[in-house]
């Protein structure tokens, strides 16, 4: 459970991160603070996982213990989240990939047989969805908009998918958790992101 | 190529609780309609401020002349039978 | 020619009952330009401010810091976009504005070519040079221009967590190590005076009659935080401030206004790191709004 925890924890930590690198470096103000607040959400989603596995260490350590005082190889997050931010392009691809996971991902986990766990996967959804329509309709945007962007936004994703296969592949921690009934059973979401991202891109290439 | 890229600018309305009006609480830069929605939700609503938001593209908001103040507005100003304080009524008439 | 006198005679006459002028209301070119300039260098401030404080984002000592610094930089951002657009209700546009600011010709607050050199700037920051704006511009709440006084409305309520925020970081590591202690004690040497230079020259030197005002302000600004900085077990870097029974306010030394008029003229620490920031941002953003445009463009047609 605690490793399974640190690996929501750590995902949602290090793209908060991430995109907080981003303020006051926006391409224009709105879209500054629209990231702000994306960062602001998963890092508010970072500190439930962190509280709720150092309640279940009850060893008195804090969210900020487990967030920072661990060394680099303790870190489980996904190799995606930390990819740099790159250009606007490469910050969107990045956090579509995620997104359309970690959509289906919560959805999947609000029925976890661990009421706590739910909570905060039911809370997390919310905004998650804001997260999926808002890299979606930049994915769209980019996609469409100028021969510059469109190269720019397939350079990004050509760059980082080979990241995406390992948000489908499971660690031993998080088939524990699935056949115990408080995870996810990936194989279930894989066709169901899967499908969005085609519906995305044919939206993307049908403009053209 | 100085204005080729400004986003154009939108007015923002919003309804802070279920059965109030929409009220203007200012303006902002977006492409289109739908990013100059999710703008005003990330600018204009980061405290709850609101339930619904409407936004307008600025250049489709006709408004009253300053110099027709007069005009428009002087008129009501002495219709006074339009409001119940210029009627009597016998004190201690209930429910009126 | 008459006509001219009578709407300059009813514009003042509006300002001196101190009704609100709004956009499409007749002014004075002079009263335009001014509220432009005004305005527009208010909203570069809180645009660059972003810079020093985003700074210490991803090295935020803890989650809740984090999240703290994150909501209150997003807030300056916000407060730039309102203040922008009570200027382009003035007939300029955002562009036209921006372009001012990263060719240098606009200027913004002196304040933000300091660095932020540790964490404890963090608070700093927030309870003196934010103490000292919030000040200055609770009365711009009320000033004539009604766009400018709304948006100043909106600022300010949304202002009032940033000092608290300020002074709690403070005070945490005033209760600290003895490290955390000094180094938060060095941050407030290093901001004190910047944020007195806030409340503009001083006493002899300036002309206008706003400053027997901001005279005033500023004392408040002493009294408040001399006594704050109790609470914080702290100093302020000033060997003249001492408390006079007879005034009833604090005596406090005067500014090293040479220090501030090179930072002035662009010599400070951060000056070109600032605008180059800035500059980098929207060039590099350039594309990204192309994009967009160039999409939506291509929706209408579809539609």
């Amino acid at each position: 459970m605690r490793d399974f925890l640190l690996l929501l924890a750590d995902n949602t930590q290090i793209l908060g991160h991430r995109l907080g690198e981003w303020c006051g470096h926006g391409p224009e103000l709105e879209i500054d603070m629209a990231m702000t607040n994306l960062a602001l959400d998963l890092i508010g989603q970072s500190r439930n996982y962190y509280q709720y596995a150092a309640d279940l260490e009850g060893a008195g350590r804090t969210e900020d213990d487990l967030a920072y005082l661990r060394d680099a190889r303790e870190f489980r997050n996904c190799l995606l989240v930390e990819q740099p931010n790159g250009d606007f392009a490469h910050t969107v691809a990045r956090n579509f990939l995620f997104d359309s996971w970690h959509f289906f991902f919560l959805q999947a986990l609000c029925q976890s047989n661990d009421d706590r766990l739910a909570a905060i996967a039911v809370k997390s959804v919310k905004e998650v969805t804001y997260h999926l329509r808002w890299s979606s309709e930049w994915v769209i945007r980019l996609g469409d908009g100028t021969e510059e962007s469109h190269k720019r936004i397939q350079d990004a994703f050509d760059n980082l998918w080979t990241y995406r296969g390992e948000l489908l592949a499971p660690a031993p921690y998080e088939t524990e958790a699935a056949n115990a009934g408080y995870g996810v059973d990936l194989h279930a979401i894989s066709s169901r992101k899967c499908s969005t991202f085609s519906a995305l891109t044919q939206t993307q290439s049908g403009n053209e | 190529m100085a204005n080729s890229s400004e986003f154009p600018l939108w007015e923002v309305f919003i309804r802070s609780h279920g059965g109030l009006n929409h009220k203007h609480v200012g303006s902002l830069h977006a492409a289109d309609a739908q990013m100059a929605l999710e703008h005003a939700r990330d600018v204009y609503t980061r405290r709850m401020e609101g339930v619904s938001i409407w936004v307008v593209p600025s250049t489709a908001i006709t408004a009253s002349d300053p110099a027709d103040t007069d005009p428009f507005f002087e008129p009501a100003k002495d219709k006074i039978y339009r409001h119940p304080t210029f009627y009597d009524i016998p004190e201690g008439l209930k429910h009126m | 020619m008459s006509t001219q006198v009578s709407l300059e005679e009813r514009f003042q006459a509006r300002i001196d009952a101190e009704q609100k002028i709004e956009p499409k209301d007749w002014m004075p070119e002079a009263y335009r330009k001014t509220l432009i300039r005004q305005i527009s260098q208010h909203a570069h401030s809180e645009v660059v401010g972003m810079l020093p404080e985003g700074n210490w984002i991803t090295r935020a000592p803890s989650l809740r810091r984090k999240v703290a610094l994150l909501a209150k930089i997003q807030d300056e951002a916000g407060h730039g976009l309102y203040l922008y657009s009570a200027a382009e209700t003035l007939g300029i546009s955002r562009e036209e504005l921006y372009n001012e600011l990263l060719s240098g010709k606009a200027k913004y607050s002196s304040i933000f070519n300091y660095p932020t050199l540790t964490w404890a700037d963090m608070g700093a920051v927030g309870w003196l040079v934010d103490g000292a704006a919030i000040m200055n511009q609770v009365a711009l709440c009320k000033c004539s221009y009604g766009p400018y006084a709304r948006a100043m409305v909106r600022v300010c309520k949304e202002e009032s967590f940033h000092q608290r925020q300020g002074f709690e970081l403070l005070l945490t590591l005033s209760k600290g190590t003895p490290e955390q202690h000094a180094m938060a004690q060095d941050a407030i040497n290093r901001w004190w005076w910047p944020s007195m230079m806030m409340f503009g020259p001083n006493d002899s030197d300036s002309p206008h009659s706003a400053q027997s005002m901001r005279w005033k302000i500023k004392q408040k600004f002493v009294d408040m935080i001399a006594e704050q900085i109790k609470v914080l077990n702290m100093t302020l870097p000033d060997p003249d401030l001492r408390w006079n029974e007879e005034r009833g306010h604090y005596d406090f030394g005067t500014i090293d206004w040479t220090e501030f008029n090179e930072v002035l003229k662009g010599n400070g620490p951060c000056n070109r790191e600032r605008l180059a920031a800035r500059r980098k941002a929207w060039e590099e953003g350039a594309w990204v709004r192309e994009a967009a445009m160039a999409h939506a463009a291509k929706r209408q047609q579809s539609v």
